[in-house]
């Protein structure tokens, strides 16, 4: 009985604990949220809960800027720069995990060693290609860019789940004559799906939240929500709830798409964590 | 026999093709900062559009710091993004030597060139030819509370001097439940902090550099200055007064949180807003304080429109920022959004309209700051560079930033004034060796 009531108490202490690190976590996001339904005067006045709410900044905001054109922006290039990575990624995952040379390993360093580059680095060089190539402010070029900036993760994240895969499987494919073509389509995707997925949504994630190569190589045709957020801040004025309403509008589709994939996320990550 | 058939055909085609192209609308991207003025020049391009049917604006918007990063980029690669570009004092001059911006000469009769303030032509000028035109400027001034310095029998006078401030300062410090004496600029930053710092070592009798480019931060003049300005924050500023820039200060002073405030004259209109500002009844105004000088004590900046010379809309691009500086312009505005509104500091036609000084009380404190600021002579002793608070060569940016950092470390007691002073000085003596200004 007394065991009971410890193990009882122990565990309310650790959802307290638990619930408490979620809502630290969550409340930037909280707060932002509410800001974006105050006035300016009330965003700068003591911080309260409590205040009358309007949609006042919601309407400043969508007044100065045609959100939809953003949005659309964000989508087009946080997907298409997926689509692009997986579409490399997989082959050479599949190369890499299941016929490696004595080159692999290096190989797979020296990729993720170009993610060690402060890309401010590399920023005049790209600009002046994507001058002459007439890729500034284009979808295109985001999506190029994007894609070279994820390709390290998602090849060393979906290197990791395909290793993880017996290989008598593919094995067993291919004794019963399946081409390698065959083998990957119909035996390694199926069977690594949430690996994929989890991987896939990861990169998306990145790509919407990407701030630096988005603002400095587009200005108005091809800019996406990164770019409607930095519009709204200011060292000279206040725009502080005006930011929190334009910030709620941008994360608003990726927290919703995050929140309805949260389970093919988790079983992804988790994937061949115990085995 | 088939070409003839097809023949008209083929021409009335070319024809329309023409005809379309005569039309084709130009689309001007303008790329511009993010406050309450260019909101405004924003949501009148209608007004443009309509009087101008075949210019259409298409606007870049980003905050001062990312803004500027990504005109450099595409200005010094000749990216050819921008058709129009929102640049300030700083930057003219030197982009201007490069050969980055179209010269702004032969304007129309109509724009009145000579109605603009003169501190402000000549700054937004290089080889005595225009290179951006003025879209409003500001100087620096001091804020305070009336009723407060009335309740504790304080009378301000007519030039306050630091002394004075510091004296006044103590006296209001703690009258009222969380009333810091005086708020100043401490979040580091050569636009920040240093804006702020650098009027205030100017009128205590420093300079950046002396003649032949050594830089003097740890000068008597510098230490005198920001031990002052430490002293002067620790002991009646509000608390954490290293991370408040203008904004934060803003909020502070609006909220009635301090009994002074020397800052930009571009905050006046919203404090004697009523409607965003609780102390709006209760603001006075008065010159920055001095100390040993007056030259150099208020800053001026200007924000600017030029058109790089990698535009390929050239006419275009003229025709917008001759509208959007214009005369016309400030009427507008002052008609459509009211007259505190009105893009302040660069006309002398708006200082002498009757309607401009009923609603802004402060307009001629703010007028004489932007004339009497002199960014070619704004120190005690001569110096070799043009700027009041800020050093007018490419490599300031990064020195004023890094000389910032390196007295808010004083500010928030991580390091003594001497200490933070002397790293400050090896830090600027390196960076200008590296520039090759020193040996």
């Amino acid at each position: 009985m007394t065991s009971l009531r410890s193990t009882n108490s122990k565990k309310l202490l650790l959802t307290v604990f638990g619930w408490s690190v979620a809502l630290v976590i969550f409340f930037p996001i909280l707060w932002m949220v509410l800001t974006g339904f105050k006035t300016e005067t009330a965003a700068i006045a003591d911080p309260s809960f409590i205040f009358s709410p309007t949609l006042e900044s919601y309407q400043a905001v969508q007044a100065r800027s045609g959100y939809l054109r953003f949005a659309l922006n964000s989508v087009a290039v946080a997907f298409g720069s997926t689509l692009l990575a997986l579409l490399i990624a997989i082959p050479s995952a599949y190369s890499m995990a299941f016929l490696p040379t004595k080159r692999t390993k290096g190989t797979l360093l020296w990729m993720l060693s170009t993610k060690m580059l402060p890309p401010v680095g590399v920023l005049v060089p790209i600009y002046l290609i994507f001058r002459d190539v007439g890729l500034l402010d284009t979808r295109t070029g985001l999506i190029i860019i994007y894609t070279l900036m994820n390709l390290p993760i998602v090849v060393w994240m979906l290197y990791t789940f395909f290793k993880d895969m017996p290989k008598d499987i593919l094995e067993a494919g291919r004794m019963d004559g399946a081409t390698t073509f065959q083998e990957v389509f119909f035996l390694l995707l199926p069977l690594t799906l949430p690996g994929i997925a989890s991987t896939g949504l990861l990169s998306v994630i990145l790509s919407w939240n990407e701030a630096f190569w988005s603002l400095n190589l587009t200005s108005s045709k091809a800019a996406p929500l990164t770019a409607y957020i930095a519009s709204f801040s200011s060292p000279e004025g206040l725009f502080w709830a005006k930011l929190s309403a334009a910030s709620t509008m941008a994360i608003a589709p990726i927290l919703i798409f995050g929140w309805m994939t949260q389970k093919q996320m988790v079983r992804g990550l988790t994937f061949g964590a115990v085995k | 026999m088939r070409l003839a058939r097809h023949l008209p055909l083929t021409s009335l085609a070319a024809a329309i093709a023409f005809a379309g192209q005569a039309q084709a609308e130009t689309e001007l991207t303008v790329a511009t900062v993010n406050n309450n003025d260019m909101v405004i020049m924003q949501s009148l391009t209608d007004v443009f559009e309509a009087a101008h049917p075949d210019i259409t604006l298409d606007w870049v918007v980003l905050e001062e710091n990312v803004l500027r990063q990504r005109m450099t980029t595409d200005i010094a690669t000749g990216g050819g993004q921008f058709d129009v570009m929102t640049i300030g004092t700083y930057e003219v001059p030197i982009w201007a030597e490069r050969g980055w911006l179209s010269p702004l000469d032969n304007l129309p009769d109509a724009y009145n060139e000579d109605d603009l303030l003169a501190s402000v032509r000549d700054g937004l000028s290089h080889d005595d030819t225009l290179h951006a035109l003025p879209f409003y400027a500001e100087s620096s001034m001091m804020y305070y509370r009336t009723d407060l310095f009335e309740e504790a029998g304080i009378e301000m006078t007519e030039q306050p001097t630091w002394q004075e401030v510091r004296q006044w300062a103590g006296e209001l410090h703690g009258m009222e439940d969380g009333l810091a004496g005086i708020c100043l600029r401490g979040k580091p930053g050569w636009g920040e902090n240093m804006a702020f710092v650098s009027t205030l070592v100017n009128t205590f009798g420093g300079r950046w550099f002396d003649e032949d480019w050594n830089p003097e931060l740890n000068s008597e003049e510098w230490t005198n200055a920001v031990q002052f300005y430490v002293d002067l924050l620790n002991d009646y500023g509000p608390p954490g007064a290293s991370s408040n820039g203008f904004n934060e200060n803003l909020a502070l002073f609006s909220r009635g949180n301090c009994g002074m405030w020397v800052d930009a004259t571009s905050a006046a209109g919203k404090l004697y807003d009523g409607d965003e500002s609780d102390v709006a009844d209760s603001l006075g105004f008065a010159p920055a304080p001095i100390a040993e000088t007056p030259k150099g004590s208020h800053w001026l900046w200007s924000w600017a429109l030029a058109i790089p010379a990698s535009s390929d809309n050239q006419e275009a691009a003229r025709e917008f920022i001759t509208w959007a500086t214009s005369q016309d312009y400030v009427e507008l505005v002052g008609e459509t959004e009211g007259w505190t509104s009105v893009p302040p500091g660069t006309r002398q036609s708006t200082y002498a309209d009757e309607r401009y000084i009923e609603a802004a009380p402060f307009a001629d404190f703010v007028l004489k700051a932007i004339q009497d600021a002199d960014p070619t002579d704004s120190t005690l002793e001569p110096n070799p560079y043009i700027g009041v608070q800020f050093v007018g060569i490419p490599e300031f940016q990064s020195i004023g930033t890094q000389v910032g950092q390196t007295i808010a470390s004083a500010l928030t007691g991580d390091a003594t004034v001497e200490e933070a002073l002397d790293t400050a000085q090896r830090a600027t003596e390196r960076a200008m060796q590296r520039a090759g200004y020193l040996d």
